[in-house]
């Protein structure tokens, strides 16, 4: 093992782990939020398996850029500091955080993801392991993207704005609340462009072990996911390792 | 020479934070540089900490320049930010313990090494805390801990003093020279309290970007001439021309007050009083402190 990567990169994936667990306001709503969907939404809602999905990713896109936020702490705090003067590498640095917060994320979506049956869902064992994985992926493409955003930012407040400008169009236009072929033209056009309506469509196939009418194929599902989350895990390792005067005010 | 600045230039868009920068640090030394907020301070030590790329000239720690080989002047210096730098929801253990993780160190070894500084920083028996529920000095105690985590064989110190009530300043000038004799680090340290630069075997004065002087405190002191002077007048009476030409001294009108470089203060005192009576509100003495020699050196109030 090469513990001038390995060992930099492990140590901050604990840090996340560790400082959510004792922020106990954050665990609280961690665990919340998904009992509280079901409980509201389950209680009297009709078309429940067909807005799971949605919600299921949704749960795990804003878990996971929030989870970024921390970034913009460590540079208030001072913490980002003393990881930018170690000698670890930056690559290092980035898996780390990244890993940490899509884990948080992922923990959070298989929440989610254990009250299926409630949605009148019967996937095989197989299915639920791949969506397991999926939604790994899902949490990984989205921290990624938060520590992108997060990295060029001083305050919450501007990584709020921003989040919700760019996350909840993303997701609208995924897929989640209305399908592909039941859009305009334009609208289409649009949603076959988007990488999340891909990501989308791979937790829709294997939830509902169906060959996915009206969605895009799984294994073109499958390769943009995967190019898109490793593009923006990339982008995010090229734009630490840039040497800038403003991390250090 | 542990620590190697050479025509050291940056500038901040149109703005020239250093200029033609050049000094040495001599092994085992405390070294200060002083200078006044706004100088250059920081700028310095966001170059020798591998931070920023200096916008000409050179500087190496340990022989290695910062710029071409910035992992190995890291591996070589521990840094203590004036911001602090410690992760406030963890224990004081934990943030030793990823620290040394970052520098690559693990198991038996970390171990060892974290409980060695514990003791010798006094922060037994605080490990368990949280950083976030320790006091200041404590804080600052960790940081240090933090930084030498590694072995470095240098000490970067941004502001080390600021923030700190006395007792813990006491406290921390004790465990900076405690730590110099038993651990061998150069202590390199940046700072604008003129109490905490009179405790440096070397200082270099820093004034808008360039070095002012440099030498030992004492040294320094003892080039400005004698003792200082320092009389207050009722209103502007032009006593400082009355003086000049009445004693041959150079006085300067300072901040309302006039101040005299010159040997033999208290005679002068003397004659000044029967010469002028009643022009003067008071007047004093003092031996030269390196504000003092800041002002002789550069005509500007050390602010």
């Amino acid at each position: 093992m090469n513990s001038g990567f390995w060992l930099p990169a492990f140590t901050l994936w604990r840090r996340e782990l560790t400082r959510f667990w004792r922020e106990k306001a954050r665990v609280a709503g961690f665990v919340g939020s998904p009992l509280i969907f079901w409980l509201v939404i389950g209680s009297g809602f009709g078309n429940l398996s067909f807005f799971f999905p949605g919600a299921l990713t949704l749960t795990v896109m804003f878990s996971a850029v929030f989870s970024t936020m921390s970034l913009i702490e460590d540079r208030r705090e001072g913490f980002l500091l003393s990881m930018l003067v170690s000698p670890a590498p930056r690559s290092a640095m980035v898996l780390g955080k990244v890993m940490g917060s899509a884990t948080l994320a992922w923990i959070q979506g298989l929440m989610f993801l254990a009250f299926f049956p409630l949605a009148g869902f019967r996937p095989s064992a197989v299915a639920i392991a791949e969506l397991v994985g999926v939604l790994f992926l899902i949490s990984f493409t989205f921290t990624s993207l938060g520590f992108l955003l997060a990295w060029q930012m001083d305050s919450t407040q501007g990584f709020h704005a921003v989040i919700n400008l760019l996350l909840f169009p993303l997701w609208m236009i995924s897929g989640a609340i209305f399908s592909i072929e039941s859009a305009h033209g334009w609208m289409q056009v649009l949603m076959r462009m988007n990488p999340l309506t891909y990501s989308l469509a791979l937790v829709r196939h294997f939830l509902e072990c169906s060959n996915g009418e009206g969605l895009p194929p799984l294994t073109m599902s499958l390769v943009v996911s995967l190019t898109t989350g490793i593009a923006l895990w990339m982008a995010s390792t090229f734009a630490a390792s840039q040497r800038t005067t403003r991390n250090f005010g | 020479m542990i620590v190697v600045v050479e025509d050291l230039s940056y500038s901040y868009d149109s703005r020239v934070a250093i200029q033609d920068l050049s000094f040495a640090v001599p092994k085992g030394q405390i070294y200060g540089i002083l200078g006044p907020n706004g100088g250059g301070k920081s700028t310095l030590f966001r170059i020798l900490s591998t931070m920023m790329h200096p916008t000409s000239g050179c500087a190496s720690v340990a022989g290695f320049d910062v710029r071409t080989h910035p992992a190995e002047v890291r591996r070589r210096t521990g840094v203590v930010f004036q911001s602090q730098s410690l992760d406030r929801k963890l224990t004081v253990a934990e943030n030793l313990h990823s620290q040394g993780h970052l520098f690559g160190l693990h198991g038996r070894a970390l171990q060892v090494r974290i409980e060695d500084l514990v003791q010798r920083l006094g922060l037994y028996g605080r490990t368990s805390d949280l950083v976030g529920k320790l006091s200041g000095g404590l804080r600052q105690r960790v940081e240090i801990a933090k930084a030498l985590l590694h072995e470095p064989s240098v000490l970067l110190m941004d502001e080390p003093s600021t923030g700190l009530d006395p007792g813990a300043r006491r406290d921390l000038w004790n465990y900076i020279e405690r730590l110099r004799q038993e651990q061998d680090v150069t202590v390199l340290l940046t700072t604008h309290i003129l109490e905490e630069a009179d405790r440096c075997d070397r200082l270099l004065l820093l004034h808008h970007g360039r070095k002012v002087i440099e030498g030992a405190p004492a040294e320094l002191k003892s080039r400005v001439g004698g003792d200082i002077v320092v009389l207050e007048t009722a209103a502007e009476n032009g006593l400082e021309n009355s003086l000049a030409a009445r004693f041959g001294v150079q006085p300067h009108r300072v901040d309302g007050r006039i101040r005299v470089e010159i040997a033999n203060g208290h005679r002068f005192i003397a004659e000044v009083v029967e010469a002028f009576p009643g022009a003067i509100e008071s007047i004093a003495l003092h031996r030269p402190t390196l504000e003092d020699v800041f002002l002789s050196e550069t005509g500007a109030l050390f602010e």
